[in-house]
């Protein structure tokens, strides 16, 4: 039941970018079509839950070898080169996947939320609901439900745009003001979930 | 001389990151919830803006151009770690409050950005006035909306009262507060630009 709550709470209630602010920049600069805006969901759903187990397991040798300091220059290294490496092996498994998720892979290397998710996760401070346990497998299921989250606001975001770009903006609002004033919309909409979970 | 001042307030009024060149929302949408804290991220992306640029600058020679952004990453990194521990230790109240996203200094765009575009190709003392210049004009933005923020959502400026917080709106402290204070605050801008 737990398990399900974490879904819960990090896809609605903790939303990550219109809750937690993490995420912004792919938000408002891939979102100005629908096809984009999955390519880009699908990309950070696998990075953000691979990236997360992995940045776990080198949290815990960190800490046996007392290395915390390290965490940030060694977190960001290890989602570079695993970003990388997940392009490589894509192009040689699954060229379609490749060709579907190619062009983002590299742009979510700098992006603030799989590292900022990484580091929630590895130091135990994510937010979880009650009676869920920091641990490794709560802290990979809350990585995926939180790309879910992700996915699932710049979709929705994806499609007001495209509705946007054929209404008439006062010029000073046109491009990122009415986004972000959309943005801002969307998480009033999704403050009606805080208190569910 | 004049190259020099050129630099310096590029950053703050012409190639204004948060307001011209949007970049690096995730910290400017998160850490306004007042003007101390605004102030507080926008000196601390300061400090690691101008130490990388100055290192980055001086190594900038000695970097393979295949590893660099591996390379200006671990630099920068490396402050951003330095910031980190000293705020940990020396102002632990804003640590509490900035949270994450100190250690998000690192992915923020502006610090790559401008050791990519500018530390790279000049000099060291360029590169330093243009780390100052962009990390003032980062720090200007966020402590604006910062204290719109704070304004209109607690009454309040920099903790000194302004009006009865009866009147205030709480929205614009939470989360779509942000979104909605920054737009408006680009569309002031953009207003301001056409002019």
């Amino acid at each position: 039941m737990v398990y399900f709550l974490i879904f819960i709470s990090a896809i609605f209630v903790n939303n990550i970018v219109l809750s937690q602010f993490l995420g912004i920049c792919p938000f408002l600069g891939v979102s100005k079509k629908i096809d984009t805006a999955m390519g880009m969901s699908a990309a950070v759903i696998f990075v953000l839950t691979l990236a997360t187990v992995v940045t776990y397991l080198l949290q815990m040798l960190l800490v046996a070898w007392g290395l915390e300091f390290l965490q940030t220059i060694l977190f960001i290294l290890i989602i570079a080169a695993l970003v990388q490496m997940i392009e490589i092996i894509l192009k040689k498994i699954s060229p379609a996947l490749y060709q579907a998720l190619g062009v983002f892979l590299p742009l979510i290397t700098t992006n603030c939320c799989i590292l900022g998710v990484a580091i929630l996760v590895a130091n135990g401070t994510e937010k979880l609901p009650m009676g869920a346990e920091h641990g490794m497998l709560t802290g990979t299921l809350f990585a995926f439900a939180t790309a879910l989250g992700f996915g699932l606001a710049l979709i929705l975001f994806a499609g007001i745009r495209e509705q946007l770009a054929l209404m008439k903006v006062p010029k000073a609002m046109q491009g990122t003001p009415i986004a972000l004033l959309t943005a801002g919309l969307l998480a009033m909409a999704f403050m009606g979930f805080s208190g569910v979970v | 001389m004049s190259n020099a001042l050129k630099t310096f307030t590029n950053g703050i009024l012409k190639e204004n990151p948060t307001f011209v060149l949007v970049l690096g929302m995730c910290p400017t949408l998160a850490t306004t919830t007042s003007a101390i804290n605004g102030m507080s991220m926008g000196l601390a992306t300061l400090f690691v803006l101008v130490c990388s640029n100055v290192v980055i600058s001086l190594l900038k020679n000695l970097i393979p151009d295949k590893v660099r952004i591996p390379a200006f990453i671990v630099v920068i990194a490396t402050f951003v770690t330095l910031v980190q521990l000293l705020m940990q230790a020396y102002l632990p109240a804003i640590y509490d409050v900035l949270g994450l996203f100190i250690p998000l200094i690192v992915v923020n765009c502006i610090v790559l950005g401008r050791a990519e575009a500018f530390a790279a190709k000049n000099s060291v003392g360029l590169s330093a006035l243009d780390g100052l210049g962009m990390g003032l004009g980062f720090t200007l933005a966020l402590t604006i909306l910062g204290a719109l923020r704070e304004l209109f959502g607690t009454g309040a400026i920099f903790g000194l009262p302004v009006y009865n917080d009866h009147f205030a709106a709480l929205i614009f402290v939470l989360a779509p507060g942000a979104f909605i204070a920054l737009a408006y605050l680009l569309a002031i801008v953009n207003k301001l630009q056409k002019k």
